[in-house]
């Protein structure tokens, strides 16, 4: 800390995380960069009132990407865009394009139905439907009419969420049965019953117990061999462990109008934004000087 | 030592006024519930000793007549149930949608939305004889129906209506949003959102408001007096014919000269009560049955 504080241009630091830790996160990862979701342009109003603005980035196939910033700049906003969940608040409009294996989410073609289909969620608190464990499970299937093998799939998703252990015996009690860490795999569970491409994460482990959390940061690892992971992040410490790469949004405050903007401010590889970020408010940001 | 007395004392009791104040405002508290109960328990008595003599088997068959000892309320009961029936058959599905495009469907931002919220909810407060009123110039002139049973059913259900609507919107409102947000990003339909979590997890707060409210109608007398339950029936009710009911009964024998009579407007009353005390006994196991934490 002292030597951070005489020489500031030296790299910055995480109190808690070293670089073996970025190092050894980032030796698993890095698959070859291709691109997912496009984003450019996008700008999120509600009621025509400016909540993100002008955000362009890729998302990368099979990598897990954080979004990391203070409160209120707009990034479970930015995320909820990936799967037209802000369609079902009426007062917002979303401009801007974002393109998913080269097609415009908001084309007019485009069905949100379709693409939550393919773009899963899990939100910051888990959301269990009030049925059974199995229901839960069972639910996305039921909805898109896959019928067979119905009991299989709810096991593999339930195994892939590594789940099926505590909870194989009791599959018919009621999802508020488990304890909030479990919940929250039933509710990624019930995301991968479906056979997303990609899922997206609203700050999964804000609600949970650091052991629950541990174990569904672990979960994200193994997943991203087959998905594409988006994460929403309060916890530096969280994004450090688990993303490939990091976008850090910040807020821009317009005095006059009493509006506060969420805007992108960088977005890289994870090591070089905690390590040597290139933006000044990133570096605040991430060694703890603000937010 | 004086200081860690004067604590001691602080500890054991509080300023002597706060304390009688409470006491008094606890006792005033008492006298409230007790008015309401008393007066329902000594109602309840004094029905069951005048009534109890005349609940026999000719009272659950016969209809009335002008001798006390032969007269019943067969058809009076028979009808009473039948308008239940309707009702339940016609109000429910139809609050229950009503509530369902509100909470669901309506864009809260369109004027002729918020004009039918206003009107429901003041629809609850109009005073049953004005629905009787209703009923009689609309259904039993207006459209010549007549004052025949279905007449009656529907008018009890105008009236339970915005009953049954709001407490199915409640019930509605009452399921978490992180529901709905979670299946629709399963990619669920609006519809299947609506059939598979939403209604599921409403229905026994809808049961419950329902039944309350058909509870409240069928002890209703002014409109079915308006829109023609007679009181004397002698044939089994039929959804086109003539009818009568229990309250409507219940009035025409009490307005009689003779005390046997009375007695008989008490049995009445006794059946009465016991099928509003089942069906809320109903409703209360149901609320209990399928209560739900989220």
């Amino acid at each position: 800390m002292s030597e951070m504080e005489s020489a500031p241009a030296a790299p910055a630091k995480i109190p808690g995380m070293d670089e073996k830790l970025l190092e050894a996160r980032g030796q698993d990862a890095a698959p070859p960069r291709e691109v997912l979701f496009d984003v450019d342009d996008l700008t999120v109003d509600y009621s025509g009132v400016p909540a993100l603005k002008d955000v362009s980035l890729e998302i990368y196939k099979n990598y897990v990407t954080a979004f990391i910033g203070p409160s209120g700049c707009g990034k479970s906003t930015f995320i909820r865009c990936f799967n037209r969940m802000n369609d079902l608040i009426p007062t917002a409009s979303v401009n801007g394009t974002i393109l998913y294996h080269g097609i415009d989410l908001y084309g007019p073609e485009v069905d949100s139905v379709e693409v939550r289909k393919r773009i899963g969620m899990v939100f910051q608190k888990p959301n269990p439907f009030p049925k059974s464990i199995y229901d839960n499970v069972a639910f996305g299937p039921r909805v898109l009419g896959w019928k067979k093998e119905l009991d299989e799939r709810v096991e593999r998703a339930l195994r892939h969420a590594a789940l099926w252990d505590e909870v194989k015996n009791r599959l018919k009690a009621s999802a508020y049965s488990l304890s909030g860490g479990q919940q929250q795999r039933l509710c990624i569970a019930r995301c991968l019953a479906v056979e997303p491409d990609v899922l997206l994460m609203d700050e999964p482990a804000s609600a949970l117990d650091p052991i629950s959390t541990t174990a569904i940061e672990d979960l994200m690892h193994d997943l991203k061999r087959e998905y594409t992971i988006v994460i929403v992040t309060h916890n530096m410490q969280q994004a450090a462990r688990v993303a490939d790469m990091t976008a850090f949004f910040s807020v821009e405050v317009d005095e006059e109008q009493d509006r506060r903007t969420g805007i992108l401010v960088e977005y890289d590889d994870t090591p070089t934004i905690f390590t040597n970020p290139s933006d000044k408010r990133t570096e605040d940001y991430v060694t703890g000087r603000f937010g | 030592m004086s200081v860690a007395r004067a604590h001691e004392g602080a500890l054991g009791h509080g300023p002597r006024g706060a304390k009688v104040r409470g006491t008094l405002f606890y006792i005033l508290l008492l006298v409230s519930v007790s008015v309401g109960f008393i007066l329902l328990f000594t109602l309840v008595i004094d029905v069951v000793q005048k009534g109890v003599g005349y609940l026999d088997p000719i009272f659950f068959t016969e209809p009335t007549s002008t001798d006390p000892d032969k007269a019943g309320a067969g058809p009076a009961i028979r009808g009473t149930i039948y308008l239940m029936v309707l009702l339940l058959v016609m109000a429910v599905p139809i609050g229950v949608g009503t509530a369902l495009y509100l909470e669901e469907y309506a864009n809260r931002g369109r004027w002729y939305n918020r004009l039918l919220e206003v009107n429901i909810q003041n629809l609850a407060a109009v005073p049953s004889i004005v629905y009787g009123i209703l009923g009689l110039a609309f259904l039993v002139r207006g459209i010549g129906l007549g004052r025949v049973l279905l007449a009656g059913a529907l008018i009890l259900t105008l009236l339970v209506l915005p009953t049954v609507i709001v407490a199915s919107r409640e019930a509605i409102r009452a399921v978490p949003d992180s529901i709905r947000q979670g299946a629709y990003a399963l990619g669920a339909t609006q519809w299947q959102v609506v059939r598979r979590q939403v209604l599921p997890a409403a229905i026994p707060g809808i049961a419950t408001g329902s039944i309350l409210a058909l509870a409240r109608a069928i002890g209703e007398t002014a409109p079915l007096l308006l829109v023609g339950a007679l009181t004397y029936v002698a044939v089994n009710p039929t959804l086109l014919g003539s009818f009568t009911a229990l309250p409507v009964q219940i009035y025409q024998w009490i307005a009689r000269p003779q005390d046997e009579f009375r007695l008989l407007a008490a049995a009445g009353i006794i059946v009465l009560l016991a099928i509003l005390l089942t069906m809320n006994a109903f409703a209360i196991w149901l609320r209990n049955r399928y209560q739900r934490r989220w």
